[in-house]
């Protein structure tokens, strides 16, 4: 049922997955920590012909502990996740590698438009490749996006790289990837944007360079043609 | 209707109707603070919205300015007159800052005629959206607080609920702040 | 402000007519000012709000389980109804089920109560906040059914699809929605004014700030948090408003104007807004836990101190549900320290909470389950709120089913189980009968059981990548394969919404039965069990008002003969 949760398709689909891990583990550990505890207290004390209640204010220093301990230790394991989420956060989003290839992703109701740059390499040039709800791109290529918005808001979803971006109207938003396998996987778009967002499905053709060449050529001259 | 005990309470120190009344700024407050951080954040990143407020007229502005100025006065003058017990003359004093909310009002109802009239409407820009939204905000507080001192002033001319003209005096203050907020910010700053 | 008026006819009649009400039904039921009353107008349209908001649940979990069918007592769900049921099935708890619940009718009932007043500083605007609130209402059920439909653009309303009726395709749904959300924070602004001030003002003689419940604390730090948040809302619902009706462009960018204003306006209440209903049931259950554990709160203090630390830093995160919105990406990692940061005063509360079990001598009344079952669901949407507060982790799960489940996980506890905990455990004061035990232990367990089984699989769903808000997920290939998770969660959900009629079937037999409950059935402390259950009109002779001697969890004090010390009992 999760084949697709074992994908991952892009370089730093890996470190996503290994921050979501990292902070599994240690807000797991205080998870178990205080259901167990949590539960153990309940059994422990249920009403007993045998056990009376106790007064205890909480104010003592050795009682305090009990709580102030575990608040220390809190903080240690936040200071722990943020440094994992701010690493990931700056390869992902904030830090751009050269690209060596730069694409147009548009989000207009409902549909997804590509703006490939075709054999040539460069966008706005005669033999660029429009496509609509399938994007066609080679793998260990980086590839820069450059995503906008014809209305309202889209967002530019792929499970499978582990990575999202709202399209905003008005607004040119550049992103990268760089694909690790080939094959053909879902883009979403993960953000409302009316009646037809539940159709508002694209795919992701990841090919090898050989086919994505032999795909180029194919395109670049039929739109030359028109 | 009983008075409920509650109603007599004091815990706090500061009478009821006082605390109540600072707890409705503090709401108004982050209302209007809002609409002017937009306001400002907007202005900051659109040089041009200059041309448009260039447009107002400063003068309709400065002498609306003066008339609430001169209200908020006349309401201090009616707490005075409360708090020595004379409410006759409260009442009339209240009478005259509600003359003074509906002078504000009628400048502001010709301004408004002339700018629209002369095709700068709410749809103009985005200058002219906030300039009619953030004073037309403002012009419903005036006329909320001059239909409140309408009420108030009744009762004070036959003596009654005198505190209440300290807390109407109170709102008062705080609608021409906010208007000495607004003023420099859509008519001065060109 | 409007102080009632003392006319002395008036007077006399006020006087001695405690008990019988010569008003007629309209009078009694409908334009009363007694806070008892407003409570009750409050809690009832909450609970059904609960039941339409339930249904909606209902309706779209059987499109997603099974979609295409026509579900039965609805038909078939066209994308564009599928929006709207969500939308207002999302609006409709958070706005209409869990802040009445929480803060109006219990906040109206117990504040008086609880310090010992006989009502609230400002009866008459008590009134008008209902007022508003019941007409917001009725326009948001309205609202469905207006020509296009209900606004179906999710809750949190984002334009420019939210303001543009070419975009939405629900010029009228969208603006109605919008009316009732704003006359609905109206009613709520007016309401906690009233909360605030009763609180400073009219608290019985004798009860320093430490002497307060905590139950009261928290309803009041919450009314100030909602004031305090929802203003730079308010002026943004007006400016979107005047984009829908008008055609300004405040958030149209072909026009000048930022779809990512209304973003920030929105979180900037919408987070604090969740502590808003956090806050009140963490108080029901402090109170609920320490009667039936017969313990002191361990630190009560701490508990005060961290709520308003909880409500402090709750200005500073707004961002984190926008970190892939486009706004700047060096701002993420501020709001991702400052989220984190977070959970540090909200894990003292509920460690708090789970130390004051030590020590005690627990009895596992109805109430009492569901305070306990609150910790324990409550911690799940807790810590998986640390998944998305890390911005590195928030772009994979970003508006998944994750997210989804992360917030049922505390809404869920907070708005239902809490609802639930209070309701059960302030029953008989509120309405004079004790509910059935045995029928309340069947219900609790037919509610928080299936509970899991819906949301435990949506999370799962939301870590395969399932995105929101789409209405048959048939059209995306990696994720039609998980339809058995799906089927699950519904099938769950027709189980939880089968056992509310056993929450309704005791709840009729106790309105009906004619046993009255003692007036302290719990053996609490607090003020609100020293006056008969149903507390008469004024809640205490006007020559008997209570003074207060001490603290509220005075339990088990040593060398007593009682387990229990009453806060008005002079020592
Ligand atoms: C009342 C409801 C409620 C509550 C209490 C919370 C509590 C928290 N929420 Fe949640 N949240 C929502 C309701 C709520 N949330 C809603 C409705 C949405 C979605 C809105 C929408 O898009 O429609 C949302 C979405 C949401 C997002 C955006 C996700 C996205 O859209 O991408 C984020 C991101 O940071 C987040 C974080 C948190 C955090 C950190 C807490 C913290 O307060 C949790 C703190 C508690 C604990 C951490 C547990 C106790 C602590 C321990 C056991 C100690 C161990 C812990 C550590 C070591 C860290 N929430
Ligand atoms: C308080 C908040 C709250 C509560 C309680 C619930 C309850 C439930 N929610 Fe809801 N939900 C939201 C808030 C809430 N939800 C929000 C904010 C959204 C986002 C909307 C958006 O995207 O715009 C959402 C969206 C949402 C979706 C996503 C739709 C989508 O994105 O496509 C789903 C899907 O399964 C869902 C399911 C459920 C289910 C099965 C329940 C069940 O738990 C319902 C069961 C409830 C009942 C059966 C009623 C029981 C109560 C009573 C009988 C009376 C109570 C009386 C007392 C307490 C005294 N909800
Ligand atoms: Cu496009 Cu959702
Ligand atoms: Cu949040």
């Amino acid at each position: 049922m999760f084949e697709r949760l074992a994908i991952q398709a892009s370089s730093f689909a890996g470190d996503i997955d290994g921050l979501i891990l990292l902070i599994a583990v240690l807000v797991g550990f205080w998870f178990i920590v205080a259901e167990g505890m949590f539960f153990w207290l309940i059994w422990r004390f249920r009403e007993r012909p045998d056990q009376k209640s106790q007064y205890i204010t909480g104010k003592e220093k050795h009682l305090k502990r009990w709580v102030t301990i575990p608040h220390a230790l809190v903080l240690v394991c936040d200071v722990f996740i943020i440094i994992g989420a701010v690493r990931v956060w700056y390869d992902v989003k904030q830090h751009l590698p050269e690209p060596d290839t730069v694409i147009r992703v548009e989000g207009q109701q409902w549909a997804w438009v590509f703006q490939h740059p075709g054999p040539d390499n460069e966008l706005d040039t005669g033999d660029d490749i429009w496509t609509t709800d399938d994007l066609y791109v080679e793998v260990d290529r980086t590839y820069h996006f450059r995503l906008s918005s014809r209305d309202v808001l889209h967002n530019f979803s792929v499970p499978a790289f582990r990575l999202k971006q709202d399209a905003v109207p008005g607004r040119t938003i550049t992103g990268w990837f760089h694909a690790t396998s080939t094959g053909t996987y879902d883009i979403q778009c993960a953000e409302i944007c009316g009646i037809g967002h539940g159709v508002m499905a694209g795919r992701i053709n990841i090919q090898d360079a050989e086919t994505h060449a032999s795909w180029m050529s194919e395109n670049a001259t039929t739109t030359a043609a028109q | 209707m009983q008075k409920p005990i509650a109603t007599t309470r004091s815990a706090s120190g500061i009478p009821t109707g006082r605390l109540a009344i600072w707890w409705l700024l503090a709401s108004e407050i982050v209302i209007f603070g809002g609409l002017l951080a937009c306001y400002l954040l907007f202005r900051l990143g659109h040089p041009e919205w200059a041309d448009a407020a260039a447009v107002t007229n400063t003068a309709i502005g400065a002498t609306n300015t003066f008339v609430l100025l001169t209200s908020s006065f006349t309401a201090v003058l009616a707490h005075q007159a409360a708090e020595r017990g004379d409410g006759k003359k409260a009442a009339r004093f209240l009478v005259f800052t509600i003359i003074g909310a509906c002078l504000f009002l009628g400048i502001k109802s010709y301004e408004w005629w002339y700018e629209i009239s002369h095709g700068y409407t709410i749809t103009s820009n985005g200058f002219w959206s906030f300039y009619y939204t953030a004073a037309g905000l403002h012009a419903a507080h005036v006329i909320a607080g001059a239909i409140a001192m309408g009420f108030v002033a009744k009762d004070a001319a036959q003596g009654k609920e005198l505190q209440r003209v300290e807390l109407v005096g109170i709102y008062w203050h705080f609608v021409d702040v906010v208007w000495i907020f607004l003023f420099p910010l859509l008519y001065i700053a060109k | 402000m409007a102080q009632a008026t003392t006319a002395p006819v008036q007077d006399t009649h006020g006087h001695d007519t405690h008990g019988h009400h010569d008003e007629g039904w309209f009078k009694k039921y409908f334009w009363s000012t007694d806070h008892k009353m407003i409570a009750k107008q409050y809690l009832w349209t909450s609970i059904f709000m609960a039941v339409v908001g339930g249904l909606m649940a209902y309706v779209f979990r059987m499109q997603l389980a099974f979609p295409g069918i026509e579900v039965p007592g609805f038909g078939l769900v066209s994308p564009g109804e599928y929006n709207a049921l969500i939308t207002n099935h999302g609006s409709i708890m958070i706005f209409w089920v869990a802040m009445p619940m929480l803060i109006a009718a219990w906040g109206n009932f117990l504040i008086p109560l609880m310090i010992g007043a006989d009502d609230m500083v400002f009866p008459r605007i008590n009134r008008l906040s209902f007022q508003i609130f019941l007409i917001s209402a009725i326009l948001i059920l309205a609202s469905l059914f207006v020509q296009g439909g209900g606004f179906g653009g999710a809750w949190t309303s984002y334009p420019p699809l939210s303001a543009n009726p070419e975009y939405n395709l629900t010029g009228l749904g969208a603006s109605i929605w919008l009316i009732a959300v704003a006359l609905e924070f109206v009613a709520f602004l007016l309401g906690g004014i009233n909360f605030i001030v009763t609180l400073m003002n009219s608290r019985a003689p004798g009860m320093k700030a430490y002497d307060i419940p905590v139950t009261v604390w928290m309803i009041v730090i919450a009314s100030i948090l909602f004031m305090l948040s929802v203003g730079p809302l308010i002026a943004g619902a007006i400016m979107l408003l005047f984009d829908q009706t008008l055609n300004t462009g405040f958030y149209d960018p072909a026009r000048g104007g930022d779809p990512i204003l209304w973003q920030h306006l929105f979180w900037f209440f919408g987070h604090p807004e969740v502590y808003v209903v956090l806050l009140p049931a963490i108080g029901f259950v402090i109170d609920i836990i320490a009667t039936f554990a017969r313990k002191k709160l361990f630190g009560y203090k701490i508990m005060v101190y961290t709520a308003v630390a909880t409500a402090v830093l709750s200005f500073f995160v707004w961002a984190h549900h926008q970190f892939i919105a486009g706004i700047d990406p060096r701002m993420a990692n501020v709001f991702t320290v400052t989220t984190l940061l977070i959970s540090v005063p909200i894990a003292e509360l509920l460690f708090v909470i789970i130390a004051t079990l030590y020590g005690g001598s627990i009895k596992f009344t109805t109430p009492m389950l569901w305070a306990l079952s609150f910790v324990a669901t409550f911690l799940i949407g807790g810590v998986t709120g640390i998944f998305l507060g890390a911005s590195g982790s928030d772009i994979y799960l970003h508006d998944t089913y994750f997210v989804l489940a992360h917030f049922h996980y505390t809404f869920f506890p907070i708005a239902i189980i809490g609802g639930f905990a209070a309701f059960t455990y302030w029953f008989p004061k509120m309405f004079g009968t004790m509910l059935d035990e045995t029928l309340g232990k069947i219900h609790f367990w037919g509610t928080v059981i299936p509970f899991q089984f819906i949301f435990i699989p949506l999370f799962a769903l939301g870590l395969g990548g399932q995105h929101r808000r789409i209405y048959n997920f048939q059209n995306f290939p990696e994720l039609a394969s998980m339809q058995p998770l799906r089927v699950t969660a519904t099938l769950a959900l027709i189980v939880m919404i089968l056992f509310q009629l056993v929450f309704f079937w005791n709840l009729f037999r106790s309105l009906r039965s004619k046993e009255k409950a003692p007036m302290n059935p719990w053996k609490a402390n607090t003020l609100e069990w020293t006056t008969p259950s149903p507390p008469p009109h004024g809640n205490w002779p006007p020559d008997q008002m209570p003074k207060v001697y001490r603290g509220p969890y005075e339990y088990s004090v040593p060398d007593r003969d009682t387990d229990y010390w009453p806060q008005n009992e002079p020592s």
